[in-house]
């Protein structure tokens, strides 16, 4: 077994301390008033709605309506422009086509006192009004003025229906992707009136409700209600414009099936007791572990220390490659709970070195035996919290996530619209699992094996033998 | 504090244990048959809104008011938020189609009038439809089906050399034990059944496999060590008694975590914590006494089951 330095304690403990303190703090420079964040801390946590307050919602067609996907997908593009237009950023949105939902969740907004979400909910569920308007004349609001106000071509029934196309072809690399558009017997008489007044010269704007979504040129008269929007479009902006067009042509109103709303002082309330017993807690497990396994409790102690900064680094997005994750309150019980199973990687290891001790081994042969005996036990008893962890992150995660998409087999028969708050439940408990690998095992065996050469700690009594 | 060598032998009074265990459910089914079990609107449907007001308002008045708007009959509780202060009314409607949103914000709306000096806001609204309710329940059920299923498996795969599938198969019977008492918890509490069960159950599947797996990983070391020498039962009962002061110390550390967080969220009154701790408190003592006392131990009963007259004899022998 190879020796271990002394100085390996101190560097391991520091940087323990170091770790726990920056994913408090984070690490961020001001020049003058913008900060620009290089490592995010506990500020930056992003809260669920059941602690932050906020809205979640499921949108449906009424009964009896069996939606098409392109329509779900126009639905969805409905809300998530009006959730802009009401300056919510901050949004979840997935579409269940099986099962034909909409879910939306997003955060009460920031400041926002009197926010009312039943009237916000109302208005996302609501029917877009689609127009086509002559020019595109806006007032300092964005809103239609002059012609644009007065001369409405088309409205959302005249159209068909429309989607994103390709063209290989196309003569210029800009207008290879774009938007065909079929309009209804209702609507060509007056596009072609329009088109045939404004080619070459004018513009039509397209609007849902008060927001202007495209603005093509009139290129050529339109007589056969067959027309395709280019220009400079992406594969997603192309479809994008084509789902917000097919949204006013929705033949239905989408209903609210589930909706949960809650106010921010008291979700807020609750953050602060959880993260108040959590630092009991740990107080109160440290002055545990260290009572009754001296050294090794002392080590373990800070150990902990690393999996809790470990957890907090793992949900705000301390790592860039770990995006930052939505924190509910069962996520906070998961790290919780995984610091009840840190504790348990670190007292196997302990009692097995106190037994080894009791035994008649010499303090380093007792310290190797200890972590090698109790291996196995950490990594199975941890293998199938990892199991449990990945289930429930696939059965109640987003449809798009990776462990979603690896239990589709299993979970086919359900649609992506179930709860989220377990979802950060599981994401906790799976990070804590892995860093009980990190710091359980490898840091505090670092750390034991080194300061185990000190002279003054090298008395068995220390490591739970008879005085 | 005492040398840690304990000598209990578990498969002698595994009767005992079976007794206890057979109590605490028969209590619980005696509670679930005289109070019912209540489901929680996340899994039957329905709709519960919180409302916070400031001054005096009568409960009567207040519920009158929601009914004559809604047409429904309501079940009205009051409770004050200790942090803010705020005095509130938990309303719950009857039946389980949930109010539309529209229906909602009117009722809000409403209230305000009727109740103009007590500023009444709305806290918190939470409506869920019976279908999905259903589907939530059923993903759940199916969730926790597969994750008992993959540890089985994962059992017995890794303990192989003690005959995996039994061991197995007897870890998921102490979890489907575990998971009833949780359940027990709820009925005797007169809990609703809500998403925070599905949690606790989640974690106590994950903790309490985890405390059976320390003692078979003993057991499998034991077994390597002693295996041709020492009979079946003596050589369970030395390892759970060599692990159990590990098993003391977890269990004591993870509660003593748990215990103060359902403590101070009850101080607080933060209820949805306090309906997840306290379960999931009474499921970690469930867990660790179940892998103790039931799961090895009738394991290893098991194991020996076609050599009826030999234990005994073995014990003796080896004591001779």
């Amino acid at each position: 077994m190879k020796r271990v330095g002394k100085p390996v304690f101190f560097i391991v403990s520091i940087l323990i301390v170091a770790l726990m303190v920056v994913s408090i703090t984070g690490i961020s420079t001001t020049y003058g008033d913008k900060t620009t964040a290089y490592i995010k801390g506990g500020n930056d946590i992003r809260w669920g709605i059941d602690i932050r307050g906020g809205v979640d919602v499921t949108f449906t067609p009424p009964d009896g309506v069996d939606a098409t996907e392109a329509q779900m997908d126009a639905a969805e593009s409905v809300i998530t422009t009006r959730l802009v237009s009401l300056h919510i950023t901050d949004y979840e949105v997935y579409t269940d086509y099986d099962k034909d939902r909409i879910i939306v969740r997003f955060p009460w907004k920031e400041g926002e006192s009197d926010f009312n979400p039943e009237a916000a909910i109302k208005e996302l569920g609501e029917t877009a009004l689609l127009t086509f308007r002559e020019g595109r004349e806006v007032d300092e609001l964005g809103l239609p003025t002059g012609v644009t106000a007065e001369n409405i071509i088309l409205e959302g029934k005249d159209v068909k229906s429309a989607s994103a196309y390709y063209n290989a072809q196309a003569a210029s690399e800009s207008d290879r992707y774009g938007v065909s558009l079929e309009l209804n017997d209702s609507g060509k008489a007056a596009f072609a009136e329009a088109t045939t007044r404004l080619a070459g010269n004018g513009c039509i704007s397209i609007w849902m409700d008060d927001i202007m979504i495209s603005y093509p040129n009139v290129n050529v008269p339109i007589t056969d209600g067959q027309a395709s929007i280019s220009g400079n479009f992406t594969a997603e902006e192309a479809q994008s414009l084509a789902n917000r067009i097919n949204s006013g042509a929705l033949p239905f109103k989408l209903q609210t099936e589930n909706y949960s709303t809650i106010n921010p002082t008291m979700g807020m309330g609750a953050r602060d007791v959880m993260v108040q017993a959590g630092v009991i807690a740990y107080i109160a497990i440290a002055i545990y572990i260290i009572a009754f396994f001296r050294l090794p409790g002392f080590i373990a102690a800070i150990a902990l220390l690393g999996q809790i900064a470990g957890s907090i680094a793992a949900v705000s997005g301390f790592f860039s490659f770990v995006p930052s994750f939505t924190l509910t309150l069962p996520g906070i019980a998961g790290i919780i709970l995984s610091i009840g199973m840190g504790v348990d990687a670190n007292v196997i290891t302990a009692a097995r070195i106190r037994e080894e001790i009791r035994a008649g081994k010499s303090i380093d042969g007792a310290i190797t035996l200890g972590y090698q005996r109790a291996f196995t036990a950490i990594l199975d008893g941890n293998l199938t919290l990892i199991i449990v962890a990945i289930i429930l992150m696939g059965a109640f995660g987003p449809p798009d996530s990776l462990f979603a998409k690896l239990l589709t087999p299993l979970f086919f028969m359900f649609g992506p619209s179930t709860a989220g708050s377990i979802y950060s439940f599981g994401y906790t408990l799976l990070v804590g699992a892995v860093l009980n690998f990190i710091f359980g095992v490898t840091a505090s065996r670092l750390m034991l094996k080194s300061i185990s050469r000190f002279k003054p700690l090298r008395k068995p009594y220390l490591y739970g033998g008879d005085k | 504090m005492a040398p840690k060598t304990w000598n209990f032998d578990y498969i002698k009074s595994r009767k005992i244990y079976y007794m206890v265990s057979g109590g605490l459910f028969a209590i619980a089914l005696i509670c679930m048959f005289i109070f019912g079990v209540r489901i929680d609107i996340q899994f039957r449907g329905g709709t519960m809104a919180s409302y916070s007001y400031s001054g005096e308002v009568s409960e009567q008045a207040f519920k009158q008011a929601v009914e004559a708007q809604t047409g429904q009959h309501i079940s009205i509780a009051g409770a004050q938020n200790i942090q803010t202060g705020e005095e509130n009314f938990n309303i719950e409607f009857a039946g389980s189609e949930g109010i539309p949103v529209e229906e909602q914000a009117a009722l809000l709306q409403k209230l305000q009038e009727t109740f103009p000096d007590n500023n009444i806001q709305s806290v918190s609204v939470n409506s869920v439809s019976p279908t999905m309710g259903k589907d939530f329940l059923l993903k759940c059920l199916v969730a926790v089906f597969f994750a008992a299923l993959f540890m089985v498996v994962y059992i017995a795969l890794r303990f192989k050399r003690i005959g995996g599938w039994s061991a197995g198969v007897f870890s998921v019977l102490a979890l489907i034990h575990d998971v009833l008492m949780v359940f027990a918890t709820f009925i005797i509490f007169r809990m609703p059944l809500d998403d925070n069960f599905m949690a606790v159950v989640l974690v106590i599947l994950g903790y309490s496999v985890n405390d059976t797996i320390v003692i078979f990983d003993r057991i499998r070391e034991n077994e390597k060590l002693y295996g041709k020498t020492k009979p079946l039962f003596e050589l369970v009962n030395d390892s759970i008694n060599q692990t159990l002061g590990r098993t003391i110390h977890t269990t004591v550390s993870t509660l003593m975590a748990m215990a103060v967080v359902c403590i101070m969220a009850f101080i607080n009154q933060v209820d949805s914590i306090v309906t997840f701790s306290f379960p999931l408190i009474i499921g970690l003592l469930s867990g660790s006494y179940s892998s103790i006392c039931l799961c090895s131990p009738s394991w290893a009963a098991w194991r020996e089951r076609g050599k009826k007259t030999q234990p005994p004899k073995q014990e003796t022998e080896a004591q001779a």
